[in-house]
């Protein structure tokens, strides 16, 4: 306690920079999950593919991937645009699993009755399947959110700042305090964001308190 | 012999009770078909005989004997019990789903599947399919390994949930004249319930129509039941009313036809015996 | 693509291969406290995933350490067993931050694999007569397997990618060249140990992959295959 109360000032930094190497990623990846996992869902020859290379990618440790991606992309080693580009894939092999999923999860009579009642193509993605998918989705995102979270401090390793800077240098250093409190801070920034996005489902899908008391009752 | 004593059932102390003060006895080699809407208790009893559910007041005796003084497992395995979606085990064959049960009574391996050809043969599925998985079976050859799974029990009691329920209705015809037939063999005490008064009338030599609760609005053969239906209830459920039950006979060019209150013809009436 | 062809270069090199830092030692260093981790996490979590399973209590036990698990860093963990442990434990302390982070996904893969079973199916388990235990052993146990190996398939991915880390408190494993070459600046070897990691990792989860539709009892994926008329 004593530790962090005297680092308050490093502490914020890297909490700071911890949450935009997190977010960023889960936002980018998202966005571009959401085309793909429809594209997954309409065109069932794509599906194994693209489920496929996501699983792939999902299975090379994040550490050999902080490796493997610069010489690739041209992109300096030693930069948080690698920990970025590393994070968004593996959030995007996450998502797009996800978003596939969540489609699927969608009972077909409510896009059969939408398109009976004279949706186009585009509106009934925007305004049928997408919300009914919300639930499975929302809960992708979660899980994809913490675990970028807990993965950003692997980032450490390679000199790239955030919490995990706390692991490594209080390893070096020998501080107990210092690893605990990077440990408590992680997990903290994970809960916070799952929270806000939990907050976020329950006002964009107000539907579904609606139906849980139904279903209790 | 089945006997239900003044039985109860409560899920839970808040709920209304499930069945209420059920009384009934299902004597040695009949059947008895429990007949009633959804909620009206008669899942509940059926598996009160084997113990699956437990009364909250009252006895269930099977050939004089309380159930509840018997180890439920030892129950189990000798009563049959045949369910509505088959229940079958989705990784053993058809032949290994009936050996099951002569398994699990201790007898050895070659017995236990000759055993089950005997019994897959009795209920009519082609031999050629012993060996196929549920999977490979069509709805009504599944149900038909059911109902020979629940024959290969060793006691005579046989319990049916429904057994032909799900299956389309011209494979539940043939089911249920398959079972009239394997019962004129076997005389087995069948106690079987459902929501079809047809099937009902078709299959009890007794039927028990039951309302809400498990409550007993009458109790008799099928021609009892439709000649005096006990009250509105009973008339209704069982259709005394509806105008195709209201059979007479109309002569046309001299030949007796059976018709109903629409004047459909259901058949010719003749004075062979069946 | 220059880099590549290094690490090519330094991967075909007969001096890489032989030493107590050569890729077949590290490799096998690297899968053993791979498998050593997954072993001892499936035995403690197998029969507590199956308990839950079988017994329908505790499920929000399990889900709720499946959450936590996810947001607690390993190489927080590791670091902080280190230094509490004494760096002369850090094998211990390996260990049990692999075996820590591979029991949640194997507990929700054993009771997962239960609870996905239909209920007529266990239902008619219980009404033809089996015990609790040749419920769980006859009927639980072989339909809920190939999720139970999924659970282990996802436990495996984290602790290649763990012992990995591991390498930086000094245990030698294909992490290694990545320090080793980090520190030299060499980057063919940090290259060279990230595909070798990678292929482990591919490897690893391909084997898996097929345990686990091996598992599938043959009657389940014929349902799955044919839908029959």
């Amino acid at each position: 306690m004593r530790w962090a109360l005297d680092n308050l000032g490093l502490l914020g930094q890297l909490t700071i920079a911890h949450a935009r190497l997190a977010i960023v990623p889960v936002a980018v990846a998202l966005l571009l999950a959401l085309p793909l996992g429809a594209l997954a869902h309409r065109v069932p020859p794509l599906r194994g593919t693209l489920l496929g290379l996501a699983g792939l990618l999902y299975t090379i440790p994040s550490l050999a991937l902080f490796v493997l991606l610069p010489p690739m992309l041209g992109i300096p080693y030693l930069s948080d645009l690698n920990v970025i580009i590393a994070l968004t894939l593996y959030a995007l092999a996450l998502l797009v699993r996800t978003v596939t999923e969540a489609l699927e999860s969608v009972p077909p009579d409510a896009v059969a009755s939408a398109r009976a009642i004279g949706y186009n193509g585009t509106s009934i993605f925007l305004a049928v399947q997408l919300p009914l998918a919300g639930p499975v989705l929302l809960a992708g995102l979660r899980v994809a959110t913490v675990s970028t979270v807990s993965m950003v401090t692997v980032g450490a390793l390679i000199g790239v700042s955030s919490l995990g800077s706390l692991f490594t240098d209080g390893l070096q250093r020998r501080i107990v305090p210092e690893v605990l409190t990077g440990v408590v801070l992680t997990a903290l920034l994970a809960l916070l964001l799952d929270v806000l996005l939990q907050l976020a489902g329950r006002v964009l899908m107000p539907w579904l308190r609606a139906e849980r008391a139904v279903a209790t009752a | 012999m089945i006997e239900f004593e003044g039985v109860t059932k409560r899920y839970s102390s808040a709920s209304g009770a499930a069945v209420d003060d059920f009384s009934l006895v299902v004597p040695r080699g009949t059947t008895t078909v429990l007949v009633g809407s959804s909620g009206c208790g008669k899942t509940t009893l059926l598996r009160m005989v084997n113990r699956m559910v437990d009364p909250t007041r009252g006895r269930v005796l099977l050939d004089g004997e309380d159930v509840a003084g018997r180890d439920p497992v030892a129950l189990r395995r000798s009563v049959g019990y045949v369910m509505q979606n088959s229940g079958l085990l989705p990784h053993r064959t058809a032949a290994q789903n009936v050996a099951v049960v002569p398994r699990l009574a201790g007898r050895d391996r070659a017995a236990a599947r000759s055993r089950s050809l005997e019994l897959l043969e009795l209920v009519g599925l082609d031999p050629e399919l012993a060996d196929r998985y549920p999977a490979q079976l069509s709805g009504g050859q599944q149900q038909r390994v059911g109902v020979a799974r629940g024959l290969a029990a060793e006691g005579d009691v046989l319990l049916m949930d429904e057994p032909f329920g799900a299956v389309d209705p011209v494979v539940r015809g043939e089911l249920q004249h398959e079972l009239l037939r394997i019962q004129r063999e076997l005389s087995r005490t069948i106690l079987f319930i459902t929501h079809d008064v047809e099937e009902a009338f078709l299959l009890g030599e007794e039927v028990v129509i039951l309302s809400r609760g498990g409550h007993v609005e009458q109790r008799g053969t099928p021609a009892d039941v439709l000649a005096a239906p006990a009250n509105e209830f009973v008339a209704a459920f069982v259709g005394a009313h509806r105008r195709d039950r209201r059979l007479r006979v109309d002569e046309r060019d001299g030949v007796r036809l059976v018709v109903d209150g629409r004047d459909r013809p259901l058949g010719v009436l003749t004075d062979e015996a069946p | 693509m220059n880099l590549f062809a290094d690490a090519l270069a330094w991967l075909t090199d007969p001096a890489n291969w032989t030493g107590p830092f050569g890729i077949p030692t590290l490799t096998l260093a690297h899968l053993t406290y791979t498998l050593l981790a997954l072993v001892l996490a499936c035995a403690v979590a197998a029969p507590a995933g199956w308990a839950i399973g079988h017994t329908g209590h505790g499920r929000s036990f399990a889900v709720a350490l499946a959450g936590a698990a996810r947001a607690l860093p390993s190489l927080g963990l590791l670091a902080f067993l280190v230094l509490v442990l004494g760096v002369g434990l850090k094998e211990v302390a390996t260990v049990v931050v692999l075996v820590l982070l591979a029991i949640p996904p194997i507990l929700a893969g054993a009771y997962a694999g239960i609870d996905a079973i239909p209920r007529g199916t266990l239902d008619s388990a219980r009404g033809v007569g089996m015990t609790g235990w040749q419920r769980l052993w006859r009927v639980e146990v072989p339909l809920g397997l190939p999720l139970l190996l999924g659970g282990v398939r996802g436990a495996s991915l984290q602790v290649v990618s763990t012992v990995m880390i591991a390498a930086f408190i000094g245990l030698p494993n294909l992490g290694t060249y990545l320090i080793a070459g980090q520190r030299l600046g060499d980057y063919a070897r940090m290259l060279a140990g990230a595909i070798l990691v990678a292929a482990l990792a591919l490897v690893l989860d391909g084997v898996l992959a097929v345990a686990q539709r091996l598992a599938v009892p043959r009657g389940v994926r014929m349902a799955t295959a044919a839908v029959p008329a």
